[in-house]
């Protein structure tokens, strides 16, 4: 038994050391296509959602996912540059709280799954999301 | 009690539909039941606050567990208050049955714990929360013969807690680290200290991957303090949980307990179902 425990402890700490496999997370994420295809059900799961979508009341649906697209095709070290506002001045104002920034994670998740975006990438993404959790929530 | 033991998440799930549950967390990371009654792992006390009420929300919860090893079992019920994600509040009856004895004892445990600092998932540095818990023993009988010296105590304790986004293969990877100051015998079951010993510092630890969205694989480790004739160990386990949704969760762990009273090698299951409002 403390053996097993011992094996158990040590596998789950190298495995805590993340394992760099080939390829950018743009690639993993399906390219323009594979992001232009999450954005789209993502902006359609928002036009549903009753706890975000009077966030977007004002937001012109285009421009919205032009700038998503290009944005999450920078974060995840693909060939764009991000020319849309930076996330403070996008966000201040709206009083995102943080059950809302959750909401807004699990529709994403949503998304990507309907897209075949394996669980690994999905985390991988959402893990160079939540740095910017600070721009977004309480301003 | 044990009777009353499938109500428990069944009035939850009820009165959720009825009043709408807080739902301002990610599934699956304020953890389960503890087996004091405090949000955790199984056997130790997490960061995290009981319930997914973030910032501007109250959530009510309840939980049954049983552990059943080889000469006894303890079976706990309880529920916890979270006030917007910054207090818990908890209760929970303790029973600890030993069949071969026809014997029985009964605790009841009232316990808070406060966050101080952080997020379990967005901060930078690990979520840091205090927790306090008040232990009354109901059968003192046992413990006084085996030479506790009181039978009621309380535990102090500071939990440090991180859920790391994709860290383990691309995986979510979450620890926590324990450090309670107590003078309980075998939680309490067995007193509060013993004859020319003193309170002491014991760490505890936790550790767990998310295999998906709903379940969480891990294993945890806790030390004990070692102050009555007979031998306490250390305890550990490891655990499965799920959580269908933000709702309902079931946990099933296997248990290697040690030297209990006297009886060596108690190993055995543990399965616990908590509600969530």
């Amino acid at each position: 038994m403390k053996t097993l425990f011992f094996i158990l402890s040590l596998l789950i700490s190298i495995s805590a050391c993340s394992l760099q496999s080939s390829g950018t997370l743009y690639e993993k994420l399906g390219e323009e296509s594979g992001i232009s295809a999450i954005v789209e059900d993502l902006i359609g799961l928002i036009g549903e959602d009753k706890q975000l979508f009077h966030f977007f009341a004002e937001t012109k649906v285009s421009r919205f996912r032009n700038k998503l697209i290009e944005h999450l095709c920078f974060i995840s070290d693909g060939p764009c540059v991000y020319t849309g506002d930076n996330m403070e001045d996008v966000h201040t104002g709206m009083h995102i709280s943080e059950a809302d920034f959750n909401r807004m994670v699990e529709l994403l998740q949503q998304a990507m799954t309907t897209n075949q975006v394996p669980l690994p990438t999905q985390n991988l993404l959402l893990a160079r999301l939540a740095p910017m959790r600070h721009q977004i929530v309480h301003i | 009690m044990t009777k009353y033991l499938y109500l428990f998440p069944l009035t939850l799930l009820f009165f959720s539909h009825l009043c709408g549950a807080a739902n301002g967390k990610l599934l699956a990371t304020p953890g389960v039941s503890q087996v004091e009654g405090s949000a955790g792992g199984g056997l130790v006390p997490w960061a995290q606050l009981a319930g997914y009420a973030s910032e501007d929300e109250i959530a009510i919860n309840g939980f049954c567990s049983r552990a059943s090893v080889s000469d006894y079992r303890l079976d706990v019920c309880g529920a916890q208050l979270n006030w917007h994600d910054r207090i818990e509040l908890s209760y929970a009856h303790q029973r600890f049955d030993v069949p071969a004895l026809e014997l029985q004892i009964e605790q009841n445990i009232f316990a808070a714990k406060i966050r101080i600092y952080g997020d379990l998932v967005y901060s930078r540095w690990p979520q840091l929360s205090a927790g306090i818990q008040h232990k009354r023993l109901q059968d003192p009988l046992v413990a006084n013969l085996l030479g506790a010296r009181h039978e009621q105590g309380t535990d102090l304790y500071l939990s440090a807690s991180k859920l790391h986004l994709g860290a383990a293969f691309g995986y979510n990877w979450l620890w926590n680290l324990t450090g309670r100051y107590t003078q309980a015998n075998q939680l309490g079951l067995l007193g509060f200290g013993a004859e020319n010993k003193h309170a002491s510092l014991q760490f505890e630890t936790s550790t767990a991957v998310l295999l998906n969205n709903h379940l969480a694989f891990g294993i945890e480790y806790r030390q004990k303090p070692d102050q009555l004739g007979i031998k306490e160990d250390d305890w550990q386990d490891i655990f499965i949980a799920w959580f269908p949704n933000k709702t309902v969760s079931f946990t099933l762990a296997w248990l290697d307990l040690g030297s209990i009273a006297g009886a060596n090698n108690q190993t055995g299951w543990y399965l616990s179902v908590n509600g969530y409002l």
